[in-house]
Order: structure tokens, then sequence, then C-alpha cells
């Protein structure tokens, strides 16, 4: 499978691991991935809650980079997810809305084609479900994570709005983690937060909320007996993960969980060792995980 | 007709023989028709098996807004909640969790809660004045305009109040407020119900104080800058007002429009974001950091104690970055050194940029409809024609 890869920004900026599990996490499971290095940021909102119309161009532009391939496109970040899905729904319901976009692509030679045979723009969670399969996956398992408990966090751009994301045609996109947890030989962790927001958007703005948000989830996720966290975003890995001990602080007690990137637990499960997968670079420890994995490899 | 069985999260504050009861969850054997709602379903659990069940409601049919209420965990109206779709929903995530597992089709409970984020009155029924309306009058939500009354009505151009007919259809029921995950954590969050409510003056151009009122939404620790763009009220929400949509159109008109300057730095946030993407094509995460608390020489902005404040709350995080790897090289470490897109393309960039900035087009696809939709609606007018002819 050859797939155009827009790996986003925080995955080649503060989430380098992410980016480097992925491009392992990939070859082992069959995908060529072409990255798309002219492409530009999706904007993660903050664009469009500028300018609609320059977030709409902008990843217009992105699209068209993608379809000049012939692949269909994949992303590595919920937040890129949502924010490009939101300017797709736009530039999908209208041709002259589009025409007008387009127009400011045309300088380039670029041209996004509403609806283009074969062009669809996935992230890797939902790629790996609906294209890659669950049974492919299972096969291709050499380290089972059994003994793993594992909490999923999805990211608020992969869950909402439903109507938007595609629900109607993969109703279970909001259970994937847990789906995908199973087929590594992991055991899902039920908590409260799984499916809240991590609070990242408004941590330089109201430090308080974004920390208690953060602080929250991971401290249910402790409660509920997990021994790591997994998500599909690098944002929400930021606040869970980069921003844990001053969570922790705000929220008023200890909390110390890992919290891995999607490619990570694949990666693991595919054996690959932490090492290769920059688990290192964790700011909360990801010992405990290791060290479930070196007693059920026992 | 079906057999549902509906798992309600019950309160009895009153007291009785036995005592005040705190929360417990009761299950209610119903049998009805698959297309009638959780409503009709609770109410039924009412008038045959438990009469002190306490559920609000009154027109049945998502106008009146009393029937808030979570089935299977999602803010909705009872009323608007089909009991068969609230049975699969309630199926699916038993089934999607454990799929290698055996399904137990239809044996999965539907589970009704009262609204979040509320105080719980009785059961299902909440109380909305101590957080909902409180909030509501917060936003000043009537119209201010200047100087006399005019002798006959305001006359106000069509487009203007296509506007705001979004933010109108909202029916007070608190869907939203119940749903929001900012508020969870952040409990004076002004919220999204009454930002909407903002918005719908703030839009209409017989307000005279639209600037005050976005002022005070963004300088407020709690406004426009605390929601989380989590979209949580957008799915909650039974009418497609999309607070949260409201919410980021203050934001636009606050920052842009009327460049405030709020102390929660969000408008600095905002417009460092747009001005790395416009230099560098993606996101230099240590500029970003440093531009949105402290604007470099070349800006105009001076930093405020706030801010470097938040500058220097934001050290032990970046200290802990660099120690485990993860801020150790130059282009994370300095601001700036960030690469620009290769080629011509950070040309390009900066190309939409002038363009977009220039025309500004705001498109809401809850005004504007889709061309499917369009079309569609073409063809009912189509057939009803015909059928007229006939």
């Amino acid at each position: 499978m050859k797939l155009a890869y827009w790996p986003g920004c925080v995955s080649r900026g503060f989430t380098t691991e992410l980016h480097g599990s992925m491009a392992l996490v990939a070859e082992e499971l069959g995908i060529e991935l072409e990255t798309l290095d002219r492409a530009n940021c999706c904007g993660a909102g903050v664009i469009a809650e500028h300018n609609q119309e320059l977030a709409d161009t902008l990843n217009a532009r992105t699209f068209a980079l993608a379809q000049e391939t012939g692949l269909a496109m994949m992303n590595i970040c919920s937040t890129c997810q949502g924010a490009m899905s939101e300017c797709q729904e736009r530039l999908d319901a209208s041709a002259a809305y589009r025409k007008h976009i387009n127009e400011a692509l045309s300088g380039e030679g670029l041209e996004y084609v509403a609806g283009k045979d074969g062009f669809t723009n996935k992230n890797f969670l939902w790629l790996l479900v609906e294209d890659i399969g669950l049974e492919t996956l299972r096969s291709k398992v050499k380290r089972p994570l059994e003994g793993l408990r594992v909490g999923p966090f999805y990211g608020c751009y992969v869950l909402r709005p439903k109507a938007r994301l595609g629900y109607d045609e993969h109703p279970e996109r909001d259970l994937y983690l847990e789906q995908v947890i199973d087929a590594v030989g992991g055991q899902v962790v039920d908590y409260d937060g799984a499916r809240k927001c991590c609070g990242f958007p408004v941590i330089t703005m109201n430090r308080e909320t974004s920390l208690t948000q953060a602080g929250t989830h991971v401290g249910d996720a402790i409660d509920s007996g997990a021994d790591c966290l997994v998500t599909p975003c690098p944002l929400c890995h930021l606040n869970l993960d980069l921003q844990q001990p001053e969570a922790a602080k705000v929220v008023g007690r200890d909390l110390g969980l890992a919290v891995l990137h999607l490619p990570q637990l694949i990666g693991l499960a595919l054996g690959f060792e932490p090492k290769q997968l920059g688990m290192q670079r964790h700011i909360a420890s990801t010992e405990r995980v290791v060290e479930r994995l070196t007693g059920a490899n026992v | 007709m079906a057999n549902y069985t509906l798992r309600v999260r019950r309160h009895k504050p009153e007291t009785d023989d036995r005592g005040p009861a705190g929360p417990y969850w009761e299950d209610f054997r119903v049998s009805l028709d698959p297309t009638l709602s959780v409503l009709d379903g609770l109410l039924q659990a009412k008038d045959r098996q438990d009469g002190s069940l306490a559920v609000r409601c009154s027109c049945r049919a998502a106008i009146c807004g009393s029937c808030g209420v979570k089935v299977n965990g999602q803010s909705t109206l009872a009323c608007k909640t089909q009991i068969g779709e609230a049975q699969s929903g309630a199926n699916r995530v038993t089934e999607g969790r454990h799929a290698a597992r055996a399904s137990r089709p239809g044996s999965e409970p539907i589970v009704v809660e009262p609204m979040g984020n509320m105080p719980v009155i009785k059961d299902l029924v909440t109380d909305m004045e101590s957080t909902h309306w409180a909030k509501m009058r917060q936003v000043t939500p009537w119209l201010l305009n200047d100087g006399e009354p005019p002798e006959r009505e305001h006359v106000v151009p069509h487009e203007a109040m296509v506007d705001i007919t979004q933010t109108i259809s909202c029916i007070q029921c608190g869907a939203c407020v119940s749903s929001c995950l900012s508020m969870e954590a952040s409990p004076e969050f002004i919220g999204p119900a009454a930002l909407a409510k903002a918005y719908r003056f703030v839009g209409d151009p017989r307000d005279a104080q639209a600037k005050e009122r976005l002022y005070e939404l963004a300088q407020d620790p709690h406004g426009i800058y605390d929601c989380t763009h989590c979209f949580s009220c957008i799915d909650a929400c039974p009418k497609g007002v999309a607070p949260m949509d409201q919410i980021m159109r203050l934001r636009r008109l606050a920052g842009n429009d009327h460049e405030i300057d709020d102390q929660n730095n969000g408008h600095r946030h905002e417009q460092a974001f747009v001005k790395i993407i416009e230099s560098k094509g993606t996101l230099d995460e240590s500029l970003l950091l440093q531009e949105s608390f402290a604007p470099g020489v070349k800006g105009k902005l001076v930093p405020r104690p706030s801010a470097i404040k938040g500058l220097l709350e934001s050290i032990p995080t970046a200290v802990r970055g660099i120690r485990t790897g993860k801020m150790r090289s130059l282009s994370k470490l300095i601001p700036g050194v960030h690469p620009k897109l290769p080629g011509d393309s950070q040309e390009n960039v900066k190309k939409i940029y002038e363009r977009a900035e220039e025309s500004r087009v705001q498109f809401n696809l809850y005004i504007s409809g889709t061309d499917k939709e369009m079309a569609e609606n073409e063809d009912t007018s189509e057939s009803a024609e015909e059928a007229t002819t006939v």
C-alpha cells in the first residue's frame, strides 16, 4: 500500500519519536509513505478561528498536493484530521466556493478536486482498522502485549462532530483504539477520560483549565489500573505527557503514567525495542510498560 | 413493540422513612415501538411502575427544550432520541469494545442520566437556574441599541438576520452546557449556550454594544478563550446551533475586527500562530510559545506581567523537554531557527495569505446549505409542481 503522507508539524517538532516510530511501523505493515514535504500546517483550528478562508485555502493546497501524487492520504494527528476535515467539508459542499479557493492555488498549478477517485484523508488509526484490518494487524504481532493494561485516549478531533467525521459510514470510529489494543494483545482499561478533552488548545490561555483536564484524565486512568495511555494525537500527548508534572501540581496528586503514541504501541507489538521507538524521550517514565513486556516475555 | 431496559440514574434528596437516598441506578423494563422516544419509555415507567420517577418534559416534539438528559453518556433531548436507536447505541458500544467476543444484541440497558455540569434536584431533573440561566444573564441577553427608538420598527437587511438565525434556533435546553468539557474542569466558564446567545446580539446590526460585549467576553478569564475546542456542544445540540462555531466567530470578531488584546493571551496566541505559518509554513513551537506570551522586538506589543508569568511557568516544562531529548536541537530550542518550506512553496503560502486576508470569506453551511441539498430541494419542488399540475 502506497500513501501520500502528511506527518503534521508536532510529529516533527516536539514529538519526533512519533514520526520515527511511524516510519518503522509503516515498513513493517507494508505501507510505503510518500511524504508531502511541500505541504503546510493544517492550522489546528487556530487559523480558521482567525480567518476561515485562509484555513480552507491552506488545507485545499495540501489536499491538492496529495491528489497530485494520485495516492490516498494519511495523517498521524487527530488535530490535523479534525482541522482538515472541517475545511474539506466546506470545500466539498459548494462548487462555487471550491472554485473561489482553487483560484488561489492555480498560480502553483494546483487544484483540489472534490470526490476525486481514490482520494481520502485518514489518520493512521482509521487507516489501520479500515484499510489494513485488525486481522492483518493480529497476524503481524510478534510480541503480544499480554498483561499490559492500556487506557485509550482519542483526542476530540477524531471523535466530534460525528456528522463531519464519517461516523455515518464508519460508526465504530470511536471504538477503534479499544479494538486495536485488543488486537495487539493488550488489555483495555475503561476510564472516564477516554473520549474527553486533553485541554491542550487552551494551555497558553487558561493553564488552570487546561492542566485540570489533563491531570484529571491521567489520574482517572491510574485509578482504573492503567499501565499506560495510548493516543493517536501528538497534541494530546504534549498535554498528557510533556505537561504531566505540571498537571500533577494543578490537580494536587501524584501522577506518573506513560502516554504512548499509537505507532509506539503497535511498534512494541511488532517487536521493536522501546528505544527504537523513542520511548526514552517521554517525560512520564515508560519503564513500567517495559517491565510489563519483559515480564510477559520471560 | 419491543422490550427495553432503561437504566436510570436516580437521586431522591427528600427524606423518607429510610432517609435521603443518594444517587443509585434503577432498571425499568418498558415495552414500546422502537420509533417512539426515550422520553416515551421514561413516561411509561413512571406511569406503570414508579410514579415518583422525576423527569421534566412538556412538548415532546423537540421544541420546548425541557427534557434534556444524557442517553448512553450523550447529552440530548429524551424526546428527540428514538428508543430503538438508543438501544443500538448501547449495544454497539459493548459489541465494539469487545469485537473479538460473541455479541449479545438487544441485551444492553439504555443508560439515562441527568444532565452534567448542573446540580440534580431529583432523578432526571436538574437545576437549570444556578448554571444555565445564571450564565445566560452574564452575557446581557437582550438588545442594547443607541439613541431614541425609531417611530416604526427597525429595518434590518435580510442577510444580517440570516447570519444570526443559527443562534436564534437555540431552545435553551442546556444539552450543550451538560456536555461542555471545559466547564467540567472550569465551572466558571460562561459556556456554550450563553456564548452562542452572545453572538446572537454581537451579530445583530441593531445592537450598538458589539465591541463592549466582545471586550468583556475576551477579557473574562472564563469567557471566549476558556473554550477548549472539543466539539462536544456541537454534537449535543438538538437544533444545529453549533455553539462552538459561534464562540470561534466571537473570537474572530474580537481579535481581528476589533483587535482586542485580551489579558488571556488569546488574541496574541492566534496572531503568533498565524504569523509563524505565513513565514515558516509549518509550526515553530518554541517561537509560538515565545510570541504568544512576549511578542518579539519587531512586534508592537509589550509583554504584560501575566504574559511574563506564563512564560516563566513554561520554563520547567522546557527544561524537562531538553533533559529527555524532546527539545534537544537548535530548531526546538531557539525560536525562529525552524526551517521554511522548500522551493517556492513558502512564497506560495504567502500569496495564499495575501489573497485570503483581503477577501476573508466566511462560508456557513448551516445558512448556505450544500450543493447536494440544493439539488434535492429543487427535485422536491419540481415534484411538488408536477403534483400540482396533475
